[in-house]
């Protein structure tokens, strides 16, 4: 008996929650079907057009297109950089790596508007002009991936033994570098895969820096979601919608790679 | 004869060997270069530039700055709001979180999975469309505003005041406290329960005396990552309000980024003050991390 009523009442905590959470998304969601929505409670009727007409919008699709652009292009750049990072030190320096995980939590710690500000500083009256441009976006995009993608790549360095693995390398004759690109490599893909695509949910929502640092000079989707502020209540929810089923799709996938890795 | 050319070689090539590894040190310490002058570049520089300016006053060198904060009571009250919102969201968000993931624990393992990949997902729900959503469902011709308006359950609602941003903030935290809280739940076990149970406890004793004391770090350390998220948060006011709520990161960036008056070396004050705050934050959190349960150990 005591226990039937305990087990209501967590089916209600959670389910509560669960609703709770899902109601603005579930809103949305009607809101960018109906064809009108005004001060009634329900909709009018529904309908797709917001979606076609957000589809046919030159805007959006410059706009998506540029923060494809900055998010791909920062990713590439991290992967590129962080990993051989994350190698030399795990194998040539040991001793760094507690400096290292003193250093990623900044991106953390600080918050973007605080680093905006000197950024913003630095860079406005530098002779290297990237303050509007899509190159500062991507340098700071860098930064604030690093937490995740260092942890996760140092979690993968982390569960193989690196020193057994490049000795065995060595002793069949490959180089630092072929037994890294080999043997290293391989072994981090799946750690790699999940942390890119979670980073990239992540920063396709940046707001703040895109916000400060180049606004509308170089319009990112986020960026185009709050300009598209005063139109249609029905176009922005399309907008956000769309927006939402790319994150759900690579926050699943993520979440796919996450659960065939080793952990 | 061949036992005394043993040691002889040994030493021969010990030596070079020592040289060389200092050399093969050299290269790698290279591939760390573009990593470390990038980081330095987007991370570091920024970060001292707002720390020396901070003391910078019309070319020298003063705290005139942080006086001007101290000052000034618009400033001041939107370090007020931040904190409230950031206090009360955090506090609101953990407790939800913490009865959603102990109630959580009594679920079928596939059904948690599938609730758990929910909420992770919600947790990417934030900022300028999130502001959004909340617009659409609560603002003043919002669908709940409209319904709770025809029962006379509320006569009006505010989306765009502190009540409004509030339940805003909770949104975006609950899911992150879930997240945090989720793995350390786990250190709780069953057996305990039916244990204190046995000898007579009752639920709340139990969560009192067992289960609070064993999750505190876990609870302390979640909170501490809440109010540092709220208290940073931006983009969510900046979209619902357009700015025009008084929140401490909204003054920071008109600051350097508004039309009207751009005073850079101020906003690095107050971003100052900010970062201090959040370290103090820290500092007494860890110190009570330090007297509880597990650290006692």
């Amino acid at each position: 008996m005591q226990n039937a009523n305990s087990s209501s009442f967590h089916k209600f905590i959670v389910y509560g929650t669960v609703t709770l959470l899902f109601i603005p998304i579930l809103a949305t969601f009607i809101y960018s079907i109906s064809s009108s929505w005004g001060a009634t409670i329900l909709p009018d009727g529904l309908t797709f057009d917001w979606y076609s007409q957000l589809w046919q919008d030159p805007r959006f699709i410059a706009a998506f297109g540029r923060s494809l652009f900055i998010c791909i292009s920062a990713l590439i750049l991290s992967s590129v950089l962080i990993i051989p990072a994350i190698f030399v030190v795990f194998y040539y320096f040991p001793k760094l790596n507690g400096l290292m995980n003193v250093l990623i939590l900044l991106p953390f710690a600080v918050p973007p508007v605080v680093s905006s500000v000197g950024l913003l500083q630095i860079y406005a009256d530098s002779s290297i002009q990237i303050v509007g441009t899509p190159w500062i976006l991507i340098g700071t995009y860098f930064t604030i991936a690093l937490p995740f993608m260092y942890r996760a790549i140092a979690n993968s360095f982390e569960a193989i033994n690196l020193a057994d693995l490049m000795d065995a390398a060595h002793l069949l004759g490959a180089s630092t570098t072929q037994a890294f690109f080999m043997v290293v490599l391989p072994n981090l893909k799946k750690g790699l895969f999940a942390s890119l695509f979670l980073s990239f949910s992540f920063l396709l929502g940046e707001f703040v820096f895109s916000n400060i640092l180049v606004g509308t000079r170089y319009e990112t989707l986020q960026i185009y979601l709050y300009n598209m502020r005063q139109t249609s209540g029905h176009f922005t929810s399309a907008l956000v919608m769309t927006y939402f089923a790319f994150i759900f799709l690579f926050t699943w996938l993520a979440s796919r790679i996450n659960r065939g890795a080793p952990s | 004869m061949n036992t005394a050319s043993v040691p002889v070689t040994q030493v021969t090539t010990t030596k070079p060997n020592h040289k060389r590894l200092a050399l093969t040190k050299f290269k790698p310490a290279l591939i760390l270069l573009p990593f470390a002058l990038l980081f330095f570049m987007f991370q570091i520089a920024p970060m001292l530039w707002v720390l020396v300016n901070s003391f910078i006053y019309e070319e020298t060198f003063s705290f005139e700055n942080y006086l001007e904060i101290f000052d000034s009571a618009f400033i001041l009250q939107g370090f007020t709001n931040s904190l409230w919102l950031s206090i009360t969201s955090s506090l609101v968000a953990i407790i939800i979180a913490a009865c959603f993931v102990s109630s959580l624990r009594r679920f079928d393992s596939w059904l948690r999975d599938w609730i758990i990949s929910f909420t992770n997902m919600t947790a990417n729900f934030s900022g300028v469309p999130l502001a959004f959503a909340f617009i659409i469902i609560l603002g003043f011709n919002g669908a709940l505003t409209l319904l709770l308006k025809k029962y006379g359950i509320i006569d009006d609602f505010n989306l765009y005041g502190q009540w409004g941003l509030l339940a805003l903030y909770i949104y975006f935290q609950v899911p992150l406290a879930v997240l945090l809280l989720y793995p350390a739940f786990d250190a709780l076990s069953d057996d305990w329960q039916a244990a204190s149970a046995l000898l007579g406890a009752k639920t709340w004793q139990f969560w009192r005396y067992i289960a609070l004391p064993v999750l505190s770090p876990a609870l302390l350390g979640t909170f501490i990552i809440l109010i540092a998220n709220a208290m940073g948060a931006y983009a969510s006011v900046y979209a619902l309000t357009s700015g025009n709520y008084n929140v401490i990161t909204v003054r920071i960036a008109s600051l350097v980024s508004g039309d009207i008056f751009l005073e850079p070396n101020l906003a690095a004050a107050i971003s100052v003050l900010l970062i201090l705050l959040l370290a103090f934050i820290t500092i007494i959190n860890q110190m009570l991390i330090g007297r509880s349960y597990h650290a006692k150990r």
